[in-house]
């Protein structure tokens, strides 16, 4: 696919997205980021029930040269994981902000979403 | 971020790298290719088709001289004597200690030998043989920058440069000078996929010229990463990860290209070695990429992992372990530690892929 960045996102500086619902989250990683991983070929999803802390990594996807870390946007619980991944890895390559997608969680802390930036602002740390 | 581009070398086909839409990376002290459309692809190509590899970044050594053999004989593991003109050899160079200072493909030219070395090795490797040429009426050349080479292999790789090369092709494991795309090549039958092919070593000016005429014939650019996957599908070494000074040749499983007999450096230390751990290809049985230093368990006790990957042909990881001898037989359950998780593999027979026939 092409670059692009979603307006109904939100974006963290380490190349995550999270598309907030009320008090739910989905999180998965920008364009940028799958662009510089390469074809990822391996995901391991994290287990439903594990917390997630905003700005620490929760799961790592792997290219195949090179193990990367995955950072939580924002604080919560995982409630839901991809599954289609474990067998199609590379719909984090071909649809980031669709198939793509990595957890679900349920936010501990609605405040931190002052800390995330739009999609204007993403796209000017990407140009900076 | 990247060391500052101005400081790596360039290969001569770097222009054709950009345009191919390569991602480029440093690797030993070159910008290299590291994929192009993706590595599985490129892959799948060398696998099913033909690919081509710039590995110009390998460097050469010429030896010559009227002691040029005995002085090879001296140096290299294998029997040096034992190579016919126009032949190839593979072999590997060690210290006293029998640790391996580099592995390498040597061909007899005529009256002079010409060694392929790997590209971060190559200046340890030519100021070894001139320190050791003391004695031996020989000169050692380093002649990386005379050659640009590219690697075509894949099914189809030898019909795709038989048509635009004046002669016969050579054999495996055989060299013949060929004008290709208009140029005189040393054209030889090696590789490091598993699959037939050739390797060109050609002028450096004569290179872009080479590269268009394999693009005309449908070869697919193919890059390092694409490179790796191969090669350890194939079970083939890597110096920096299977091999190194800290292992003998004996433990990484090239006992049959070290020729004690002809008493080449570091041959007194491999005498009568027995050494408790050598080294296996392994598959994972479920999910998960071994990599360089997870550390390996098995009932015979501890190991670890020299080069692991994804396998795009197997849909598995796979790799090479160093483990205990009593833990080496085909089908031998182990576990990989891959960053904390415990990962169920198992010991397979050489090559992971294409899988040995049963007979």
């Amino acid at each position: 696919m092409a670059e692009s960045y979603p307006e109904d996102l939100k974006y963290h500086a380490e190349h995550d997205w999270a598309k907030i619902e009320g008090e739910e989250a989905t999180f998965g990683v920008t364009w940028y980021a799958q662009d510089a991983l390469g074809e990822v070929v391996f995901y391991d999803p994290p287990e439903v029930g594990a917390t997630v802390s905003k700005d620490h990594a929760y799961t790592e996807v792997e290219s195949v040269k090179a193990v990367s870390d995955v950072f939580a946007p924002l604080s919560g619980e995982i409630t839901a994981v991809n599954d289609k991944l474990g067998d199609s890895p590379e719909l984090i390559n071909s649809d980031p902000y669709g198939d793509g997608w990595l957890v679900k969680v349920k936010l501990s802390d609605t405040g931190e979403l002052e800390s995330l930036m739009d999609a204007d602002a993403y796209q000017k740390l990407l140009s900076s | 971020m990247p060391p500052a581009v101005d400081t790596l070398r360039r290969t001569p086909l770097f222009d054709r790298h950009v345009a191919a839409g390569a991602r480029l990376v440093p690797f030993a002290g070159w910008e290299m290719p590291v994929s192009y459309e993706g590595v599985r692809s490129e892959h799948l190509a060398v696998r099913t088709a033909a690919g081509m590899f710039d590995v110009s970044h390998m460097g050469q050594v010429i030896t010559s001289g009227v002691d040029a053999e005995a002085f090879l004989q001296h140096q290299l593991s294998n029997d040096v004597t034992k190579i016919a003109t126009g032949g190839a050899q593979y072999s590997v160079l060690c210290n006293e200690d029998g640790g391996v200072i580099d592995d390498l493909f040597t061909y007899r030219l005529g009256d002079r030998f010409l060694t392929v070395t790997n590209a971060s090795n190559h200046e340890r490797d030519h100021a070894w043989l001139a320190d050791h040429a003391e004695g031996f009426d020989v000169s050692v050349e380093d002649a990386a920058d005379r050659y640009a080479m590219l690697a075509v292999q894949g099914p189809e790789a030898r019909a795709a440069v038989g048509r635009i090369a004046a002669g016969e092709l050579p054999e495996r494991m055989r060299t013949a000078t060929l004008t290709v795309a208009g140029a005189d090549c040393l054209v030889c039958g090696t590789g490091y996929t598993g699959e037939d092919g050739v390797e060109i070593l050609a002028p450096p000016d004569h290179a872009p010229e080479l590269w268009d005429a394999l693009m005309a014939e449908g070869v697919t650019p193919a890059g390092l990463a694409a490179r790796d996957t191969l090669r350890t599908e194939a079970c083939f070494h890597l110096h920096g990860n299977d091999l190194s000074l800290d292992r003998t040749p004996i433990e990484a499983g090239l006992g049959w290209c070290c020729k004690l007999d002809t008493g080449f450096i570091g041959s007194e230390a491999l005498q009568g070695a027995e050494p408790a751990q050598t080294l296996v290809p392994f598959a994972f049985t479920g999910p998960g990429i071994p990599r360089q230093g997870n550390s390996v368990h098995t009932e015979a006790g501890e190991g670890v992992v020299s080069s692991g990957t994804m396998s795009p042909c197997l849909g598995l990881g796979i790799g090479m372990a160093y483990v205990p001898v009593d833990a080496s037989e085909p089908g031998t359950p182990i576990e990989v530690d891959v960053r904390g998780k415990p990962r169920e593999a198992e010991v397979r027979a050489k090559p992971l892929y294409p899988p040995k026939k049963e007979s």
